[in-house]
């Protein structure tokens, strides 16, 4: 679990490789939709809290929280729910 | 790793030779992985210094006096250890050819790693996109890679020291504000592509700045390295 | 399994007796910041916190009348669920005991909720018995808001996400409801002793 020396956010970018590890993509130039406030972001932009017991990343507008991160030994899972659309960009 | 080489009095770049490396792109960073032997774990994320051009994966570490990781990379780390890393990763923060410019590239502090990596890039394709670096640090000895920014040719780098200077210094000496940006940045009419890293305040503030001039903030690319630059 | 990096030691982990430090856990001298969340920052004069849920009237108290109440001083170890214990950390803040006195319920449990959202669920018998605080000072000062201030829940004998920072209040339940990190994947109870990390410890 990787850890920062505050509480200050990081973004998405900081994620890259443990989404990497759940999609088997990249990801962090994907863009998210809100589903709180439905503002639009790459996951790049996002405001990610690592210093927890999971990663949590929120909606850099609204601060809703659109992806919940939780590493444990080998396996990571991610929860979604706060996301509203997830979208490729073309080619990548 | 294979070779160590002090870039400042804090930072220092650690080559490294992996022999399944299939390529990456200037940007891009590894998460970086120790093992103490009683089995405690920590995890830091560095980005690659290197272009995909270069020979070898270098990453550039600078010490944080209160850090974990980086007192240890940057003084116990000797030739010939092992480093465990995950990577390349980073799908947003890369620059290649294809996407173009004019290019603005803003870093502070050990910001500079990245971006670094995309003007060694931008050299060895012999890219003709304008390039301008802004890279503001404390004093001069805190600049990485003086020698090399210093002959580099086409492109156009700007220093900006916010601590100390030396006498006779006559470039910037002040924290990024709106009149720096406006004496070095391309016009927002030309819509450059803008590559920020840094400190979350550093980037926070030049993100809001260039917004505030009329910058495209779809143009505008962010990486932010924690309070303390990484 | 891994390598070991060679000379790598990582942040200075203290000695400390065996029997104080819960199985995979390492005692720090820091104190380490961890949140999901931006720092809440509720002015004093707009502070409340309320008890509510299965009781016949909710109860509310301001930032002024917390203070009032009977306050105690503790030296507690804390455990986090990443790995780092602190040890004989002191905390002065109101018992639940004394905040709950008088109070009826069915409830056999209940939910913290705190600014930013956070929530975090136990048995009320966790919250009773002196077993946790309100707690408003740490180490002598007032809390720091990175540390939870002005007020937090403290819980130690469970692992410290159960001590949420920047509580507000207390919903009492009679059914057991998850709080944020247990939703997650972390183990309902979070007995540091028998490594209650994540669900199905």
């Amino acid at each position: 679990m990787s850890s920062q020396p505050t509480s200050a956010p990081l973004d998405g970018n900081a994620l890259a490789a443990p989404l990497f590890e759940v999609f088997g993509f990249e990801a962090t130039a994907a863009t998210a939709t809100c589903g709180a406030c439905a503002s639009v972001n790459r996951v790049a932009q996002l405001a990610v809290f690592t210093r927890a017991p999971g990663t949590v990343a929120r909606c850099p507008r609204c601060g809703g929280i659109l992806m919940v991160l939780i590493e444990r030994g080998a396996t990571a899972c991610v929860d979604l729910s706060g996301i509203a659309a997830l979208e490729q960009p073309e080619g990548a | 790793m294979i070779e160590l080489v002090e870039e400042t009095a804090r930072a220092r770049s650690i080559v490294l030779d992996l022999p399944d490396w299939r390529g990456h792109r200037a940007g891009q960073h590894v998460d970086l992985r120790l093992t103490a032997e009683d089995g405690y774990q920590a995890q830091r994320s560095y980005s690659i210094a290197s272009a995909p051009e270069d020979e070898h994966v270098v990453l550039t570490v600078e010490r944080l006096d209160n850090g974990e990781v980086s007192p240890y990379l940057v003084d116990e780390l000797r030739v010939g250890d092992r480093l465990e890393l995950r990577g390349p990763v980073g799908g947003w923060f890369v620059w290649h050819a294809e996407l173009g410019g004019p290019l603005l590239l803003l870093g502070g502090g050990s910001g500079v790693v990245p971006l670094r990596a995309m003007l060694r890039h931008h050299s060895a394709i012999e890219s003709r996109v304008p390039l301008r670096l802004l890279y503001s640090v404390r004093t001069l000895d805190d600049v990485a890679y003086r020698d090399e920014l210093a002959g580099l040719t086409g492109v156009e780098i700007r220093l900006t020291l916010t601590r100390s200077w030396p006498e006779g210094w006559r470039g910037y000496r002040r924290r990024i504000d709106r009149a720096l940006l406006e004496e070095v940045a391309w016009p927002p009419a030309e819509r450059p592509l803008v590559y920020v890293c840094g400190a979350t305040g550093f980037v926070e503030t030049a993100a809001d700045l260039l917004v505030q001039l009329g910058y495209d903030p779809d143009r505008i690319r962010t990486e932010r390295f924690g309070p303390t630059g990484g | 399994m891994s390598s070991f990096s060679r000379g790598f030691r990582g942040r200075r982990r203290l000695e400390a007796d065996p029997a104080r430090v819960p199985p995979g856990q390492y005692v720090t001298g820091d104190f380490p910041v961890l949140s999901a969340g931006p720092t809440p920052r509720t002015p004093l004069d707009r502070w409340t916190f309320e008890v509510a849920g299965a009781l016949d009237e909710p109860l509310r108290l301001s930032w002024d009348e917390l203070q009032a109440l009977p306050s105690e001083t503790v030296s507690v170890d804390i455990h986090c669920v990443t790995g780092w214990s602190k040890l004989d950390t002191t905390w002065a803040g109101v018992s639940l005991d004394t905040l709950l006195d008088g109070v009826e319920t069915a409830a056999e449990y209940a939910l913290a909720f705190s600014d930013g959202g956070y929530t975090t669920n136990l048995p009320l018998d966790d919250l009773l018995g002196g077993k946790a605080w309100i707690a408003y000072a740490y180490d002598g000062e007032p809390l720091d808001p990175e540390h939870g201030g002005p007020a937090r829940l403290l819980v130690p004998h469970l692992y410290f996400w159960k001590s949420a920072k920047w509580v507000r209040g207390l919903r009492l339940l009679e059914e057991d409801e998850p709080g944020f990190w247990e939703g997650f994947g972390y183990h309902n109870y979070g007995d540091p002793w028998k490594e209650q990390r994540y669900r199905g410890d």
